[in-house]
């Protein structure tokens, strides 16, 4: 096991900068997180760590090794690919033991290893079959296996749950976060689905078009978003966004709401800002902001409200039963805001 | 392919049978007579005794009495098992050594992206388009000054002119359908160039080299303009060139014994297509399937 740093990691395909200067800290034994939007470059800087792709500038380092000219057999990683990847011309168990045949291990401690692997991740009566004589899970599984026996110093995972369908994703999420319980192995995630993140992650890294915008732990995230890609990108359903304006009293919305300033630092009246709610944050209340009722959607356990506030599409998750009709209008009381900078997205309270 | 088969069975409501008579049957059937017919009067020449063969009164179409005269004139009167020698190691030892370099070629240009890999790819294929009818002249004159004129090495060495072009072409449509992923992750498991091509690659292009060997065979099993003018004494003859050199006496034709030879000529190309038909129809479809 090893720790990972990437100090102003960069890369350009051709003229085209791809990632932006990286820096992330990843210790020992640390769960960590990449999450983004599509083409936001996560793949490439995993590929990077893997060794799959070159360093435009920078340096990685495993442990206290730079590996940035070090070819991938000998960074002592693995790899689980979205499509899984597993040769299809070999069996589950041919598979697992392929690289451990390629390092010539003897035979007994191969055996030995990819027994422990399968019955860890319940594999071993697919022992002799083939790929494609597996279900999407299994297959999952597989593509794990593979990288357990190896026991590398770091395992890196791009999207590997996202040809699953919904139930099962969220088994395997489970499991391999399990797994890393049990193993303790540095690990690296790549994913563009946050709730996977903030459920999975010791450490997550929000990236946008090739920059971090974030790193810290999943409540870390949640509480104090840095600005408002963060804070739009963690949580769901989203944040809320309403356009506002400093005054004297507050923060005003439109013509006729006003909120309460949240810090007085930000005493500069005229000022435009964005105000940030989460839909959790906003409660059915008679002193609260006029609303009204678009949408609702009971899930059971809360209920989501779509409703329109100062002209403004925003959503509310509350706990307790209402019988809202569309049209009702509804008082909506913000319990916790947050303060952006619109032009810079920069957080201000 | 056997995911494909439930759509055509899901369209069979669309076919009455009078329907299909005239779209498929008949279609098939005047098919396989217009494909079959030559190997029909080649089969029925061979085994016909010469006076049928020249009596305007018989059938054309069948056989009175039929007789061997002619195989037993091909086989033992003529240098034709001699022919049959060289065809089969020609065809042999020319297919396997093309078949080796155009993996290697294949797979460089199609993975290992060094800069002109389109370029070479493109020039090899232009190389495949020069008729072997231009082409000859000039390997003469190359086979002649390597002392080679007149061995079966003048044909093992020039056959791969235009069987590796056709090889590479087939194997890198084939290589590439194979996921770039497994050779990343392969490399991540700690394989060598060598061994990713060793253990991965020709594994799964298994097809595409049956079809692409199949195919190199029967190219030069038939080829004719080289064997003509790089060998002369019989001794050293394919059998194509053979069959119509030696059985073709001034303007006196051996029809019997020639259709003879053509037909055992045709036997081991056919045998070959036969047991690797399935392997050769998923190697020109491309596509690895997981
Ligand atoms: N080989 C390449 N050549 C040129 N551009 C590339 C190459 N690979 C990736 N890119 C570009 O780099 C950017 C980042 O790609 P990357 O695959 O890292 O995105 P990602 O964050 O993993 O997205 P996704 O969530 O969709 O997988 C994209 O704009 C993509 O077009
Ligand atoms: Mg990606």
């Amino acid at each position: 096991m090893a720790s990972v740093t990437l100090s102003q990691v960069r890369k350009s395909f051709g003229s085209t900068p791809v990632v932006l200067g990286v820096d992330i800290e990843i210790a020992d034994g640390e769960f960590c997180v990449l999450v983004g939007p599509s083409g936001c470059g996560k793949s490439t800087l995993l590929r990077m760590i893997a060794g799959l792709e070159e360093i435009s500038g920078g340096d990685i380092r495993i442990g206290t090794r730079v590996v940035n000219n070090v070819p991938p057999k000998e960074r002592d990683i693995a790899m689980v690919f979205q499509n899984y990847a597993l040769y299809p011309h070999m069996t589950v168990y041919e598979n697992m033991a392929f690289s451990l045949r390629l390092a010539k291990a003897p035979k007994e401690e191969m055996e030995r290893r990819v027994d422990e692997a399968a019955r860890v991740l319940g594999l071993v009566e697919y022992l002799g079959r083939y790929p494609r004589q597996l279900s999407g899970g299994q297959r999952q599984r597989v593509a794990m296996g593979r990288a357990i026996v190896r026991k590398p110093q770091v395992f890196l995972f791009d999207e590997p749950l996202s040809n699953l369908d919904a139930k099962l994703r969220v088994q395997m999420r489970t499991e391999i976060k399990e797994l890393h319980q049990r193993l303790k192995t540095t690990s690296i995630y790549v994913t563009h689905d946050q709730i996977e993140a903030m459920t999975m992650a010791d450490k997550i890294v929000v990236m946008n078009a090739g920059v971090t915008e974030q790193i810290g732990s999943p409540l870390d995230l949640y509480d104090n978003p840095a600005n408002l890609f963060v804070a739009g990108f963690i949580g769901s359903p989203a944040m809320n966004f309403l356009p506002g304006k400093i005054t004297a009293a507050g923060i005003a919305i439109g013509a006729d709401i006003h909120l309460p300033m949240p810090a007085n630092n930000l005493a500069e009246p005229g000022r435009e800002v964005i105000v940030g709610v989460r839909p959790e944050h906003l409660a059915v209340a008679d002193d609260g902001v006029p609303a009204e009722v678009v949408v609702v959607e009971p899930t059971g356990a809360d209920t989501q409200i779509f409703c329109k506030m100062a002209g403004v599409e925003i959503t509310a998750v509350v706990r307790e039963r209402h019988d809202f009709k569309p049209g009702t209008a509804v008082r909506l009381r913000p319990e916790l805001t947050y303060i952006f900078e619109p032009a810079s997205g920069r957080r201000l309270a | 392919m056997s995911d494909k088969a439930p759509d055509t069975a899901g369209m069979d409501y669309l076919q009455t049978l009078p329907r299909r008579w005239v779209t498929v049957y008949i279609p098939m059937i005047v098919f396989l007579i217009l494909l079959l017919f030559p190997f029909y009067w080649m089969a029925m020449t061979a085994f016909k005794p010469n006076e049928e063969l020249v009596s305007r009164a018989a059938n054309p179409f069948w056989i009175v009495s039929p007789t061997l005269a002619h195989f037993e004139k091909l086989l033992f009167r003529t240098d034709y098992p001699q022919w049959m020698w060289n065809t089969v190691l020609v065809s042999v030892v020319s297919t396997f050594a093309s078949l080796a370099a155009s993996v290697f070629a294949a797979y460089a240009i199609e993975r290992l992206r060094f800069r002109g890999a389109k370029q070479t790819g493109l020039a090899i294929f232009l190389a495949y388009l020069v008729p072997p009818s231009i082409l000859f002249i000039p390997l003469a004159a190359i086979v002649v000054q390597l002392g080679l004129f007149d061995t079966r090495w003048a044909l093992i060495l020039t056959y791969p002119t235009f069987l590796i072009p056709f090889c590479t072409w087939l194997l890198m449509g084939y290589f590439r359908s194979i996921p770039y992923e497994l050779e990343e992750c392969a490399l991540i498991d700690g394989a060598t160039r060598w061994q990713i091509l060793v253990k991965i690659i020709l594994p799964l292009a298994v097809p595409g080299l049956i079809s692409a060997g199949i195919f190199a065979f029967t190219l030069s099993w038939n080829e004719f303009i080289y064997a003509l003018t790089f060998v002369s004494s019989s001794e050293t003859k394919t059998v194509p060139v053979g069959v119509v050199t030696e059985l073709v006496e001034g303007d006196v034709y051996h029809w019997g014994a020639l259709m003879a030879g053509a037909l055992l000529g045709s036997l081991p190309v056919a045998v070959l297509y036969s047991f690797f038909v399935e392997y050769y129809v998923s190697g020109m479809t491309g596509a690895v399937k997981e």
